[in-house]
């Protein structure tokens, strides 16, 4: 898996293909299932986008992207239970199921930096105005690359907490956690310095 | 060749770097000092990471002031936190960012990013994420991620600190068979064996410069003196 547990080496059908025509095929189907509005076509789309994760060797992948939308899924559909009717729920938690299904097929078969390569790409009409596509690019990897490092320094600043015997006021690691991540960057600035990354 | 003329840096009032004039040509020099004594600050210098505040640095003539980027392409640098290093999510995504803007072509930037991962024994990780690597798989990453720019020196920041024994006979292994230049800066005096040069470094001042046993014997005897 990758930094934030997306991307899943592998070698079939989605891996071939390029992130722009995954990412227009991602928002295709969703502008479709929207326009149509229909329920049993979103609940056809979200049972075969659900197929597609087997079919392309990431069954076990499969409960990892559901799991983080169960409880929105379910708070969705009890909501429009209660206000509208059962058919919307259904409309609606199947939409939002074939879509989140759907783009982490798109996120765990494409590498970072095919994606941050196209936003580079797409980036490129702004270089009009003063905007650096490969910056942005850049900007995106750093942003990517600095969630472990988060919460790695998170993890460090709450052992040494422990360790000490306190427990309990969260709040109070917010400082050494800042003060870590201030040198972290220091020096990762220095060592793309290094590497002529700039 | 690279040679610093006179270098001073201080931060504030502290004087970190003294006067130094050196000519380093040696395949293999290390430098030795206590914490504090200025060779990181000396290492940086090297690399047109720290510009000094008087004297000038020279790499292949040309100054670290004025031709930064020129002098980080030939020399390379490796910190001893390797996870600060790490710049990309994957691995082979943190070596291949080094070759941007190289004007190599696609197949050729794969080609000497998998043969610069299988020398450095990470060819089965590829994609893994980068950071979920063991410390000495990071270290040999933050080595491969610089020798894939093939520079024509290598300098390195204590990269064996953090490392357990046997990461850290990996590692020196690593360096010694390097063709660059190295210039190793090390609390493992052991790993300077058969280098060509070691200098001492104490008080922003180079006060050894020899052999490598007697720049070790020199060092133990001076650390010997400031306990």
């Amino acid at each position: 898996m990758n930094t934030i547990g997306l991307y899943v080496p592998g070698t079939s059908l989605p891996y071939r293909i390029p992130a722009g025509a995954k990412l227009l095929v991602l928002l295709g189907v969703v502008t479709v299932l929207l326009v149509l509005g229909d329920p049993w076509v979103s609940l056809g789309a979200a049972a075969a986008v659900v197929l597609l994760y087997p079919l392309f060797g990431l069954a076990g992948h499969l409960w990892h992207a559901f799991r983080p939308v169960l409880l929105f899924l379910a708070v969705v559909a009890a909501f429009h239970l209660l206000l509208t009717d059962a058919q919307t729920a259904v409309r609606v938690c199947s939409q939002l199921a074939a879509a989140v299904l759907l783009a982490g097929l798109v996120t765990r078969t494409t590498r970072v930096s095919e994606m941050l390569a196209l936003f580079e790409r797409l980036a490129r009409p702004l270089r009009r105005v003063g905007v650096r596509p490969e910056r942005v690019g850049l900007v995106l990897a750093l942003t990517i690359r600095c969630i472990p490092m988060v919460a790695q320094s998170w993890r460090t600043s709450r052992e040494a907490y422990l360790a000490r015997g306190l427990s309990g006021g969260a709040h109070r690691m917010v400082v050494p956690v800042i003060v870590n991540l201030i040198r972290s960057a220091e020096a990762l600035g220095a060592a793309m310095n290094a590497r002529g990354i700039d | 060749m690279i040679r610093l003329e006179n270098v001073t840096h201080a931060y504030g009032d502290r004087v970190v770097v003294d006067g130094v004039s050196l000519e380093l040509s040696e395949h293999r020099i290390g430098l030795i000092g206590a914490n504090g004594s200025g060779k990181s600050t000396l290492a940086r210098m090297l690399n047109g990471l720290v510009v000094p505040d008087a004297g000038r640095v020279l790499v292949d003539g040309l100054d670290t002031r004025t031709h930064a980027r020129e002098v980080r392409r030939r020399v390379g640098f490796v910190f001893s936190d390797a996870d600060t290093q790490i710049i990309m999510p994957t691995v082979a995504e943190d070596v291949r960012i080094g070759l941007r803007g190289s004007g190599l072509g696609r197949a050729e930037i794969e080609e000497r990013v998998d043969a610069v991962l299988a020398r450095h024994g990470l060819a089965d990780h590829r994609d893994h994420p980068a950071h979920l690597l063991s410390g000495g798989q990071k270290q040999m990453l933050a080595l491969a991620s610089v020798m894939v720019t093939e520079p024509r020196v290598l300098v390195c920041d204590e990269p064996t600190t953090l490392l357990d024994l046997r990461n850290v006979r990996i590692v020196t292994e690593t360096l010694r068979a390097l063709p660059q230049q190295v210039i190793l800066l090390t609390h493992h005096l052991d790993t300077l064996a058969g280098f060509d040069r070691v200098l001492v470094m104490d008080a922003g001042r180079i006060v050894f410069d020899g052999a490598p046993e007697a720049a070790v014997e020199y060092y133990v005897d001076l650390m010997g003196q400031h306990s």
